[in-house]
């Protein structure tokens, strides 16, 4: 093995993910990276694109260096007040020296970035909420990332991902085949229980359009069942695409705008096709975020909006509960006390908190919210790409801490976690901190086992 | 020499502070770029305008956001020293009378005496304690730079000369006045070009951070506004 695993171009064949997959844990790819040369001219072109707007110019320059954005930052909570993970700190030490260097750095400079960008900032952006100025360190670090992934400073697993996606159309190899033979699977599986269930493919005109992750389809495929059964109970006239089926984006974590805008493309083109009335996407929040909240000025929509309706799968729950296409069996409600994981994402990014709530008022008893909650939540621990990546695993495990002290303190015994990431660093912080009295789940397999079924709909309970 | 500081050289320290701040307000407005920040800055007024408004005026009312009030004692101090910096300026009796003898000619209403060295003492005591909190504080500590001291020394200085002055603490008012009068021109003709421009920039950013939460990040879901 002497080719050069680590360079700043972005892989664009499946030869070349496999070669980097090859290398467990990304060992030579790292030491790669530290012997990388920076093209500093290029990168002082870079940064001068990248921070052209007055807006971002102002930001670097206005910051009072008040710190009255530390204690907003679950990371600096986490790490015992860590100077080093102030927020105005992270900026101004990375992209900050980039400007105020015009692009003059070293290839140490450069990894102290990566490390910064991946490791001490989740691109959660509640700082911005605690900035008098209105400074957005989240923004900050995610122009930061664009400037690093353009450069070849990007973490292992997420340079892959971001290979995934440009070749595969999806964050991992899951080909349309797979994803069309998981549908019929599922279907298969479900249908003693659930005569008459199915997955449309690629109906055209249908009420809804539902997209999902990858995950889902490669390990969680029950979970793209529960959609179905739901779905089917509650009447809906959907379908889903056989292209542009997958809504994540660790291309949005790398900083790898090119490969964002081909994901939100590969979406909108499978909307234009089959001319939904709306598109409902799965649990899961960056997923939401790249497509709906960022996806719309990737794919150059005008008025930042996606082409037709989009909807979170949390929103289309709380419409279906609240028009009683889908209706709770009172007795069944959660007893136990239960709590709600509010993702950044798709909560202060994009104001659907108040979904959630709705959900909770149909289908627990005993629902307690967490200290800080709705547009004022912290991190999970594990987002913008932070579960993912194993040079960066003490770093998370440390800032799991946060979320699971505020899990802890509601004396909730489940966690709702209606995210993929969040989902994850959840079960990740029970198993880190050996905590085994509070569970976690989604949202569909609770409701699957929580809804009355109409008498239209034929159901052969199983055992 | 009194006279020319408080005549030509004060009109020509207003001169430059008023029009570097519009040409800021107005590079800031022209120099934003929506598509590099992706924000449709055109879009959706109906959100983007209450926006800019709650944006604003909840981080200019004491405790009027989380922010605020998640810091308390970080906002007292600023609170203390913002009241003394935008009142005293612009309503002292002194002050008020050189406005309107100077080229600008503008008449504006005095503060009582009384008020207006409360205000003045408040805001001095604001920056001591400022300063002690970037001294003592490891969080900003870290953060501090020659930059930041600069800036805090060209707030505190008109403040001291004119507390000096204004009581003859330290005899020779003369002396100390026009020291008090340079210190507030060279405020003045440096606020545009430093961090001290905040004083219209921090108006365009908050309308800016309003915009983008109001346009792009929930305004529709939450019916305009954020609700800082």
């Amino acid at each position: 093995m002497s080719e050069m695993l680590c360079t700043p171009k972005p892989l664009t064949t499946k030869e070349e993910i496999h070669t980097l997959l090859q290398d467990k844990g990304g060992a030579k790819y790292y030491a790669q990276m530290k012997q990388m040369k920076v093209d500093t001219e290029a990168l002082a072109r870079d940064v001068e694109a990248a921070c052209k707007s007055s807006r971002t110019r102002t930001w670097l320059s206005l910051c009072a260096r008040c710190g009255m954005c530390a204690e907003s930052c679950f990371l600096y909570q986490a790490n015992d007040q860590d100077p080093k993970q102030v927020p105005s700190y992270k900026f101004q030490s990375t992209l900050g020296e980039l400007v105020r260097r015009k692009g003059q750095v070293d290839t140490e400079f450069m990894l102290h970035c990566m490390e910064v960008a991946w490791s001490q900032c989740t691109c959660c952006n509640r700082c911005s909420l605690y900035c008098p100025h209105g400074i957005d360190t989240g923004v900050l670090i995610s122009i930061l990332r664009g400037l690093l992934f353009k450069h070849g400073f990007v973490p292992w697993e997420l340079k892959i991902g971001s290979g995934m996606h440009r070749v595969y159309g999806a964050q991992m190899d899951v080909s349309q085949e797979d994803w069309l033979d998981t549908c019929e699977w599922m279907v298969d599986e479900n249908s003693d229980e659930w005569p008459g269930l199915e997955i449309p493919v690629d109906k055209e005109d249908a009420d809804i359009m539902y997209i999902l992750n990858a995950r889902e389809v490669k390990h969680y495929p029950d979970d793209i069942a529960k959609a179905a059964i739901l779905f089917h109970v509650a009447g809906e006239n959907w379908t889903v695409p056989s292209e542009g089926w997958e809504n994540t984006s660790l291309t949005m974590f790398a900083g790898d705008w090119e490969g964002a805008a081909n994901n939100v493309k590969r979406i909108y083109k499978s909307v234009e096709k089959l001319r939904p009335k709306t598109v409902v996407g799965t649990e899961c929040g960056h997923a939401h975020r790249a497509t709906v909240v960022e996806g719309p000025y990737w794919a150059g929509q005008p008025d930042g909006d996606p082409p037709v309706k989009f909807m979170h799968y949390v929103e289309w729950v709380a419409m279906a509960l609240r028009t009683g296409k889908l209706k709770i069996d009172p007795a069944k409600k959660i007893k136990v006390r239960c709590t709600l994981q509010d993702s950044c994402n798709y909560v202060r990014n994009n104001g659907l908190g108040k979904y959630t709530r709705e959900i909770m008022s149909y289908i627990a008893e005993d629902f307690v919210e967490m200290s800080s909650c709705g547009d004022h939540n912290y991190c999970c621990g594990g987002g913008g790409g932070f579960n993912g990546v194993g040079l960066y695993r003490k770093q998370r495990n440390v800032g799991l801490k946060m979320k699971l002290k505020q899990i802890q303190d509601t004396g909730a015994e489940l966690v709702i976690a209606p995210c993929h990431n969040c989902w994850d660093a959840i079960r990740d912080m029970m198993e880190e901190y050996e905590v085994h009295n509070i569970k976690w789940s989604f949202l569909k397999p609770l409701l699957v086992d929580m809804i009355q079924i109409p008498e239209n709909i034929e159901h052969n309970p199983q055992e | 020499m009194i006279n020319f500081v408080t005549g030509p050289l004060f009109t020509l320290s207003l001169a430059v502070f008023a029009l570097g701040l519009i040409f800021r307000m107005v590079a800031y407005v022209a120099g934003l770029d929506g598509k590099a920040d992706r924000i449709a800055y055109r879009a959706h007024t109906d959100r983007s305008i209450p926006g800019i408004f709650a944006s604003i005026i909840k981080w200019l009312i004491p405790g009027g956001s989380r922010g605020w009030r998640a810091q308390p004692v970080a906002a007292v101090l600023f609170f203390l020293l913002h009241f003394g910096a935008v009142l005293v300026p612009l309503f002292l009796l002194g002050h008020t009378v050189i406005l309107e003898n100077s080229w600008f000619g503008i008449s504006l209403p005095a503060l009582p005496a009384d008020l207006a060295d409360l205000l003045s003492i408040l805001s001095l005591v604001a920056l001591v304690l400022l300063v002690v909190r970037r001294i003592r504080l490891a969080k900003l500590r870290i953060l501090t730079t020659a930059g930041d001291w600069f800036i805090l020394f060209l707030t505190i200085m008109p403040f001291l000369t004119g507390i000096v002055a204004r009581f003859e603490l330290c005899g020779n008012y003369e002396g100390w006045m026009l020291a008090h009068v340079l210190f507030g021109e060279l405020f003045l003709i440096l606020a545009p070009f430093t961090k001290l421009s905040h004083i219209a920039l921090f108006f365009m950013s908050r309308a800016q951070i309003g915009m983008d939460y109001a346009i792009k990040r929930g305004g529709a879901a939450r019916g305009g506004a954020f609700p800082w």
